[in-house]
């Protein structure tokens, strides 16, 4: 039995420890938000927040996070308010300061990258407000096979806290 | 190019009072007769471009799949501006996969006038299929959408909206047609003040025959194309609910993880699987002609249960095929053939033969995997003598037909159901079928949606790859150093016409292909031929002008007299580039421009050696003239894109080959460029007001060329094999002389 939170609602699910969270995930509660796309957490499109910070699902075995809260891409919202898990959920807004700046900035493509993207983007801001272009470079290490960096730097940028 | 309008433009009444008015380039008989098949309980049901509702609301239908080019919204932003509808009442929905929306008929209508479009002929070439065949294609390539649907087909339907609106306006007003108006969705009579939205002209304008020759807007009565809108596909991939073919999910669906022959072309010969069939949620195991399968309840418990399963392949005169007996063999054949003609003019060899000074140099590059983000995927469910289908494609029709073929169905017995694409680059074209045809054979076994899904070592081992293309090039130079023989012999085949061809004006030239056949599949990837034709054209006329002592911008604006947009492009992107100017100590800039798929495309590449003796691409200016632009912003983003995708290439891509089979299986060996590699983008675009070009493609064959260009410069070392990262610039720099 693998128990664990998602976007704040408990899951109690009969699977085999192995089985890594990404699969857990779109297959067993069948959210899709989440993308599969290299298996070996080389691209990062599987990206969640485990407890607030961004790792890599497709290789996570479910055993590792029992007990504790993940955030997908569907919950990024709710959890980017800052809302404790008690407050209305209709009470959250649609999209995360982050999602807005992707949409300003136009940034996605074929847009399947975008959901680790904006993941990880969020975690690495959570813990540097105002990162360098250095920084961003070392810290977001995501694949997006159409190239939507340049625009990803430009909605990180408007995002920093000057 | 001339297209007549003048034919066929469709209306119909909707229940409900609406209208719809669509456009098709042959007759309109087949539509009638897909309508009387089509429709139920005496509706008047046509699927079309365009819809009006009594409330005001336009549904525009795009007939093209979204993979993140813009398609969608640039297309209605085409029908929207015509019709003069208020955007923010325009709906945009893909239409669905039925043959009332193939564009094989826009195609075919070209094929008449002008010759079968370049981007097909690679398809024809490859498949051995008949233009005939094409008719049943929705596709989307060939950066086709905006210029051939967009220009032709999404306009004329808008216009003709336009005009029945107003007519009916008029009638009803019983004032002439031309003191009639149209505006944001309705219609005004200017002198009485009248006004009628669209709703709710709808109903009677649909009993009208719309104008068989709509009059087009000039570019200066636009009010929606030209302006930077926002793609209405961007805010559902921001929030994750945005659908890919790889995200239909249903309680009771089964998944399939398959292992296909690591040798192309070769079959399976026997499979062990019981120590699968003991693992939890495994169902079956399922052998095909060239794979096995294991179809379990969850995609995790297939894959993990198949590496359990012993399978054996059949041998094959392939098996011990590397990527050096590819290499050897090109080499011979280009040592031993004249090839096929490509292009001819003067005489070239008997210039060279005996010219002042002569030039050679040999380039190569290595096969290419397109590694979209979302791994190939399919899902079909059988069931009650149909099947339904969700998978991202760039041909939804023609994967409809395909699965219908393979199933056994007639193709109105299944059903695409819509998703975005998450990556396309040609991997999800017709003819490149493994996928398709795997997990419909696999999933007719069962009653319930079977997804097979190629994880990443899958696809990119079992792709259709960008061929590996050697190409000997020689030229002749007279006692003043001017150039005036060009030859060039290449590695086929051809898979889009005119690759290889220089804009350059030297006087004799010879452009021939030879068999480049091997058992490695190939297909189009991201500007089919042009990537490699154009880092190889474009380091070559580098190197003719280094030898002949003028700089390389000048060299090529000197040989560009009877090409004026390639000009301006190149002086443009070197303007803003800075060429000619002081750069930072350490700096070059290399450049490269190249003519594809309607659009012509410039630019300079700003270079230095890191540290590690690695290159740095500091910045990329880029110039393109794509005619005009529908939707400016999705002009940079597609620029932007085709520079980064084209940088990966040339940087990192290679694709080998050994023992027959693709050695590499993921991203760490298959590198892609990330955040730390991509260049800062600035985009120029030039409009010279010429027919529309493409956009998905232009943009990636100039930046190989652009970028070893620059590094020549700076290091004196002539790249002359991709990947780049395989080269050492470490070595003490040994300025070229210019």
């Amino acid at each position: 039995m693998a128990k664990f939170k998602v976007n704040g609602v408990e899951h109690e699910l009969n699977i085999e420890p192995e089985m890594p969270l990404l699969w857990a995930i779109r297959d067993e509660l069948g959210m899709t938000g989440t993308k599969f796309g290299c298996g070996i957490a080389s691209c990062g499109a599987c990206t969640v927040h485990v407890n607030g910070s961004a790792v890599r699902s497709c290789v996570l075995p479910v055993s590792a996070i029992e007990g504790q809260n993940i955030t997908t891409i569907e919950g990024l919202a709710f959890a980017a308010s800052g809302a404790i898990a008690d407050t209305a959920i209709n009470s959250a807004p649609d999209i995360s300061a982050v999602q807005q700046a992707w949409i300003d900035h136009q940034v996605p493509q074929c847009g399947y990258c975008q959901s680790g993207m904006i993941m990880a983007v969020s975690s690495f801001l959570a813990s540097n407000p105002n990162p360098s272009d250095a920084d961003i470079d070392a810290g977001i290490t995501n694949v997006c096979r159409c190239g939507s960096y340049p625009r990803i730097r430009k909605a990180i940028r408007s995002l920093a806290i000057a | 190019m001339k297209v007549s309008r003048r034919r066929f433009i469709l209306s119909s009444a909707l229940v409900g009072g609406g209208i719809l008015i669509g456009y098709s380039a042959t007759r309109p008989s087949k539509h009638r007769l897909a309508n009387n098949e089509l429709a139920k309980n005496g509706e008047h049901y046509v699927t079309s471009f365009l819809k009006i509702d009594p409330d005001n609301q336009v549904t525009i239908y795009v007939p093209h799949a979204e993979m993140g080019q813009g398609v969608h919204t640039s297309l209605a932003m085409m029908a929207a501006d015509e019709m003069d509808a208020n955007w923010e009442m325009v709906n945009i929905e893909q239409a669905p996969a039925t043959d009332l929306f193939a564009n094989g008929d826009l195609v075919k209508g070209f094929a008449g006038e002008a010759g079968v479009p370049g981007f097909l002929m690679g398809l024809v070439n490859v498949s051995a299929t008949k233009i005939a065949e094409i008719g049943n294609l929705q596709i989307t390539g060939g950066s086709s959408s905006v210029r051939f649907t967009g220009d032709i087909a999404m306009r004329t339907a808008g216009a003709a909206a336009r005009q029945v609106l107003i007519e009916c306006a008029a009638q009803r007003w019983n004032v002439p047609v031309d003191e009639c108006t149209a505006s944001m969705s309705y219609v005004q009579h200017n002198s009485s003040g009248q006004s009628l939205s669209y709703g709710d002209l709808a109903s009677d304008a649909a009993l009208l025959e719309p104008t068989t020759e709509p009059t087009l807007k000039d570019r200066s009565e636009f009010n929606i194309m030209g302006k930077a809108i926002s793609r209405n596909d961007i805010p559902a991939k921001v929030d994750g609910t945005a659908p890919y073919g790889l995200d239909y999910h249903c309680e009771d669906m089964l998944y399939a993880a398959i292992r296909m022959a690591p040798v192309f072309g070769t079959k399976l010969v026997s499979v062990d699987a019981s120590a699968a069939l003991s693992r939890r949620g495994v169902k079956r195991i399922v052998e095909l002609e060239d794979s096995v399968a294991v179809v379990a309840d969850s995609y995790w418990r297939a894959k993990e249960a198949l590496k359990l399963v012993k399978a054996e392949f059949e041998t094959s005169e392939n098996d011990s095929i590397s990527s050096a007996d590819i290499a050897a063999r090109f080499d011979a054949e280009l040592a031993r053939s004249n090839g096929k003609e490509d292009f001819e003019q003067g005489d070239a060899d008997d210039y060279i033969a005996s010219a002042a000074d002569t030039i050679e140099a040999s380039y190569r590059v290595p096969y290419l995997s397109h590694a979209p983000m979302e791994p190939m995927n399919c899902t079909v469910h059988f069931h009650d003598g149909k099947a339904d289908l969700w998978t991202s494609t760039q041909d939804a029709l023609g994967v409809r037909g395909r699965v219908a073929k393979i199933g056994g169905l007639s193709e109105t017995d299944v059903t695409h159901h819509f998703s975005y694409v998450g990556g396309g680059f040609g991997r999800r074209l017709p003819f490149t079928w493994n996928v398709i045809d795997h997990a419909t054979l696999i999933a007719k076994e069962f009653d319930v949606p079977v997804k097979t899904v190629l994880s990443r070592e899958d696809d990119m081992q079992q792709d259709y790859y960008r061929p590996a293309v050697h190409s000997n090039f020689k030229a002749g130079f007279d006692s003043y150093g001017n150039v005036l023989a060009w030859h060039n012999r290449f590695t086929g085949p051809i898979q889009v016409a005119g690759a290889a061809f220089i804009p350059y004006a030297i006087e004799n030239q010879s452009i021939r292909v030879v068999d480049g056949e091997t058992h490695v599949p190939i297909a189009a990837w991201r500007s089919v031929d042009h990537s490699q034709q154009t880092f190889f054209t474009e380091s070559f006329v580098d190197e003719i002008a280094h030898r002949a002592g003028v700089n390389p911008y000048q060299f090529r604006m000197n040989l560009l007299q009877n090409h004026p947009r390639h000009r301006k492009v190149l002086e443009v992107a070197a303007q803003a580039a800075g060429y000619g100017q002081n750069l930072p100590e350490g700096h070059a800039l290399g450049l490269a421009v190249q003519e594809s798929f309607g659009s012509i495309c410039a630019e300079v590449a700003e270079v230095s050696i890191g540290d590690n003796g690695q290159p740095i691409v500091h910045k990329v200016t880029a110039a393109i003239d794509c005619g005009w632009a529908v939707n400016p912003d999705t002009v940079e983003a597609q620029v932007e894109s085709g520079i980064i995708f084209g940088l990966t290439a040339a940087l990192y891509g290679e694709i080998t080959i050994k023992n027959g089979r693709v050695v590499q299986n993921n991203f760490p060996d298959y590198e892609m460029v990330r955040m730390a590699d991509v260049p800062e983008i600035e985009v120029h675009i030039v409009e010279s007001g010429e027919a529309l070009g493409g956009l998905g493609e232009p943009a990636t064959p100039p930046i190989a060329a652009a970028v070893t260009n620059g590094l020549y410069i700076l290091t004196g070392q002539r790249v002359r094999d991709l990947p780049i990262r395989k080269h050492d610039f470490s070595k003490p720099a040994s300025l070229a002389a210019v």
